[in-house]
Formats: structure tokens, C-alpha cells, sequence
């Protein structure tokens, strides 16, 4: 999920996961991919980091969404844009940004992507 | 399994004092295998193998080839060396790797040595270097071990109805213990106010619910027991050893709260001693957060799931409770250099088991070992008996 558009893995068994793995719990490589631009997830878990690493926006509220999708669910980890959270508040994915400043990070940019996608909460 | 008849035993054990050190690298593991081969009273000259547990020399202070260093400098040349990386779980991989060549019979004789050097650097670049172990979709967003600690401890506390307080009775448990280890880097009880009026560094978790970014090292001499009587009349045995490895991305565990790596480790080495949870006297976990240690104490069976919060409020894990829980202080106060860590927590059984551990001695003949690396992305778990 470089900045395109946010997608789990699908896996010839039907399983389902984010991210891509080479090889999936199948044993075969992923068939194909399940969007998740529009989809709606719930804020399983989150913290809010005082101390975070270099290049990274202090604080830092974190969460792990959990996607209901067939197959599923999906899983993602990432920043929330948004003051405060809540374990079970809802949330989708937002705009490509860039996350953290590859410049400051130990992790050089030609060896992976620092744009990605941040939680927003909705509405129900 | 054994390929040799003999059990692996330790005749030798020793660490440096952890916290801020001006020592590098190099010098840590060296003070650390001197005392090492002191303790153990054996001729340099019989260690065949040397293994180096070390996560990130390379990244630290930009010295590579550690383990070739250590022999040089130790003058234990033409032995076998190796560097050991499993991220925190360095160490205890580093423990498995000497095991591994005594009880094939590969070794008669192998040193294994753990270090880290970090302090130098700040706290930021120093949890840098650590998250460096993350996957890049955790990378990218800043995702730190302490975060994925903050994560954890509010689903924990949110799923078993825990009280915050439960984690700081950890803290200031293991401050306590460590009061009475001459080696530990804060030798300072602290109370349960303190430890819930601390900075919040990844809510719910506070400034005292982290282990301290810390340098040192540690070490042990690994022998076939056979051995071990000729050259040791105060030897102990590794009875059982197991590794496992969890998802390296952590929010696919269907879980949070529970370390699978942790069961498998456990119940591997469970099954070579022939051993169950509740035989175990004393342990020393991977308590790097609060949080990790009541994770621990449950997938390595000493306590049912989502009891292991109570039993730290109860006081079962106390120095004087049923199942001492870290009577070196831990991560928590004796101090995490990384590599060092795994190796540390098994050189506390010796001493534990040899009754040399002074005031903070605890009564039993059988001690586990649990080292976590990455955030229980791979663990290897270590019972050492008394003979």
C-alpha cells in the first residue's frame, strides 16, 4: 500500500490479509486483491505515542482496525487522523500522505514507501 | 533428540553490571566472557565454540564481526564463532546455538556470550534502531515496540476487565527486586503512585511501565555434563529448551493478547524436560513492558488467561509469592541491552539455583527462562535444574 489505493491480499483458498505476503497461508502466492478504498473497519485497539521515532508526528495516535470482509476479516495497523479514539468506533481509510519524513527515518526511502494511509473516523 | 547421552550443563556464568556504560561493544563482552571463564574455573583453551548473541552492533556503533573480535581479544583462537540475531531474543538464541553444539556433540566445550551498547545514542535513535525490526506497512506509520506495548495493554485491560493499576504492581515488584541485584541498572524501589503519575509514553502504559535503555553483558559456559562433574561441583543443567516464531506482522495475530510464539516455546521445552508449568518455582520473562509479563505468565501456563493481572495484584509473583516472577528485577530494573538480556536471564537461574543470589534468594530446584524478540515475534525458552 505505497499511496495507491489501499487493498488486502486474497488467497486461492479464500483467506484473506493484509499485507501481501509472497506466499499466503495456502501455501500459494496471492490471486488477487480485495479493495478497501471504501470499505468500513472497527478500532479493535490504540494508543497514543509520546516518544515516537525520528521523522514521526508526536503524538502519534495508533490503532489496529479490524475489516469485515469475506474471507476475513482484514487487519490493518496504522495512524489515525483524527484527536481521540475509542475501541470500537468506526473508521475507513483516508487520502495517500505521507506518514513520516523519510529523511529523519534509519529505514532509507529506496527501500520502502513512507506515503500510506491513515484511519478517519465516520459517522454511523 | 540428543545425539550425545549427556545433558548440557552449566559450569560457568557471569554478567557485567547493565546500565550506562562507557564501555563499547567489544570491551562489554569481554569483561563478561573473563568473568565467565573465571567463574567457571576451566582452561580457555577447552572452549571450541563461541557464540555472540548481539542485535545490532552494526547499527549502534558500526561494528560488525563481534564475534570474531571476542576470540581474538579473549585469545580463545582457533575456536568456532558465530553472532547470534534474534533481535531482543538474541540472547536466549544465542543460549539455544551453545545448547544446540554441546548436546549434538559439535562442542565440548561452548561460551556463549550476550551484549549490547546503546546509551550513546538517544532514546529516539535507540527505539529507531529497534522498530527497524518492524514490517514496512508498521515502519512507515512510526509503529515503535512501545507502541505495539500500548496497543496490547488496552486490549488486555478492555478484554479482561483488568485495573491499570494491575500493570504498575509489575513495576514496582520487579524495582524492588532489583534493590538487591548489585548488577541491575536502577537498584531503586519505587512505589505504585509513582509508577501511575509517570509520563504517559504510549497510553495506557507509563514512563515506568518500560524496561531502561541500558548497555551490558552477559555470559555462561556450556559443558556435556559428563564434563561438568570432572570440572564442577557446583554445576546445574539445562533440562529443556524451545524456540518458536509468531507472525512477523503483528496485527494479523488473531489475538492480541495472546503470544503463540510464547505457548510453542513453552511447550517445547515443557516436553524436553518432561516438565509441567506448575513444577516451575521460579522464572525470569521478558518483562521489557508491564504488560509482557502477565502475557507470559498465561501462554506459559502458570496462570489461566486473563488471570495473570490478579496474580500480580495478589502478590503470587512476589519475591515471597507461590511463583517468583523476575527475582533479578527483570528488564524492568536490571536493564534491557538487548543482546545480553537472554543470556541474563538464564545466568539469574544459576545463581538462583546455586543459592547465590544474596537477598533476593528464592527457595526451588527448577527455573525458566523467557526471552521475547520483536513483540513476541520469536521466542526461546530455557528450564535450568538444580543436580
Amino acid at each position: 500500500m505505497a499511496g495507491e489505493e489501499p487493498a488486502a491480499a486474497r488467497y486461492a483458498d479464500g483467506s484473506v490479509g493484509y499485507p501481501a505476503h509472497p506466499i499466503g497461508p495456502d501455501g500459494v502466492a496471492a490471486t488477487g486483491e480485495v479493495s478497501l478504498a471504501e470499505a468500513v473497519g472497527t478500532v479493535e485497539t490504540w494508543t497514543r505515542s509520546t516518544a515516537p521515532p525520528p521523522g514521526v508526528r508526536a503524538p502519534n495516535l495508533l490503532a489496529i482496525v479490524s475489516f469485515d470482509v469475506t474471507g476475513g476479516p482484514v487487519r490493518m495497523i496504522g495512524q489515525v487522523d483524527a484527536e481521540a479514539i475509542a475501541i470500537g468506533d468506526r473508521v475507513r481509510l483516508g487520502p495517500p500522505t505521507e506518514l513520516r519524513d523519510p529523511a529523519a527515518a534509519l529505514r532509507p526511502a529506496t527501500v520502502q514507501s513512507y506515503t500510506g494511509h491513515r484511519f478517519v473516523p465516520v459517522e454511523d | 533428540m540428543l545425539l550425545r547421552m549427556d545433558r548440557v550443563a552449566i559450569i560457568g556464568a557471569a554478567m557485567t553490571r547493565f546500565g550506562d556504560r562507557s564501555a563499547w561493544v567489544a570491551e562489554l563482552l569481554t569483561e563478561a566472557a573473563e568473568a565467565t571463564i573465571a567463574d567457571a574455573g576451566i582452561d580457555r583453551r577447552r572452549i571450541d565454540h563461541v557464540y555472540v548473541a548481539n542485535m545490532a552492533s552494526g547499527e549502534f556503533e558500526g561494528h560488525a564481526g563481534v564475534a570474531n573480535r571476542l576470540v581474538h581479544d579473549c585469545q580463545l583462537i582457533d575456536a568456532y564463532c558465530a553472532r547470534i540475531d534474534q533481535t531482543s531474543a538474541s540472547g536466549g538464541a544465542g543460549v539455544y546455538a551453545g545448547w544446540q553444539a554441546v548436546a549434538s556433540g559439535a562442542a565440548e566445550c561452548a561460551l556463549v556470550v550476550g551484549a549490547e551498547k546503546m546509551t550513546h545514542r538517544t532514546t529516539a535513535e535507540a527505539t529507531d534502531v529497534i522498530a527497524s525490526l518492524t514490517h514496512p506497512v508498521e515502519y512507515q506509520h512510526g509503529v515503535t515496540l512501545p507502541s505495539f506495548a500500548g496497543l496490547t495493554a488496552r486490549a488486555y485491560l478492555h478484554r479482561y476487565d483488568a485495573p491499570r493499576e494491575s500493570l504498575a504492581h509489575v513495576a514496582v515488584k520487579n524495582h524492588r527486586n532489583g534493590v538487591e541485584n548489585p548488577h541491575a541498572h536502577f537498584q531503586k524501589a519505587v512505589d505504585l503512585q509513582t509508577v501511575m503519575d509517570s509520563p504517559v509514553i504510549a497510553d495506557p502504559l507509563r514512563l515506568y511501565d518500560f524496561c531502561p535503555i541500558s548497555d551490558g553483558s552477559a555470559g555462561l559456559l556450556l559443558v556435556p555434563e559428563s564434563v561438568a562433574r570432572e570440572v564442577s561441583d557446583r554445576y546445574v543443567v539445562i533440562t529443556g529448551i524451545g524456540g518458536g516464531t509468531d507472525t512477523h506482522v503483528v496485527h494479523e495475530r488473531p489475538d492480541p493478547t495472546r503470544m503463540g510464539a510464547v505457548a510453542a516455546a513453552g511447550e517445547r521445552a515443557y516436553a524436553m524436560a518432561d516438565r509441567e508449568p506448575a513444577e516451575v518455582d521460579f522464572a525470569e520473562l521478558h518483562d521489557m513492558f508491564t504488560i509482557l509479563e502477565f502475557l507470559q505468565s498465561e501462554d506459559l501456563g502458570f496462570f489461566e488467561k486473563g488471570a495473570g493481572w490478579r496474580a500480580a495484584m495478589d502478590g503470587e509473583t512476589a519475591l515471597s509469592g507461590a511463583l517468583p516472577i523476575n527475582p533479578s528485577g527483570g528488564l524492568k530494573s536490571k536493564g534491557h541491552p538487548l543482546g545480553a538480556s537472554g543470556v541474563a536471564q538464564v545466568v539469574e537461574l544459576v545463581a538462583q539455583l546455586r543459592g547465590e543470589a544474596g537477598a533476593r534468594q528464592v527457595e526451588g530446584a527448577v527455573g525458566l527462562a523467557c526471552n521475547v524478540g520483536g513483540f513476541g515475534n520469536c521466542v526461546t525458552t530455557t528450564i535450568v535444574e538444580a543436580v
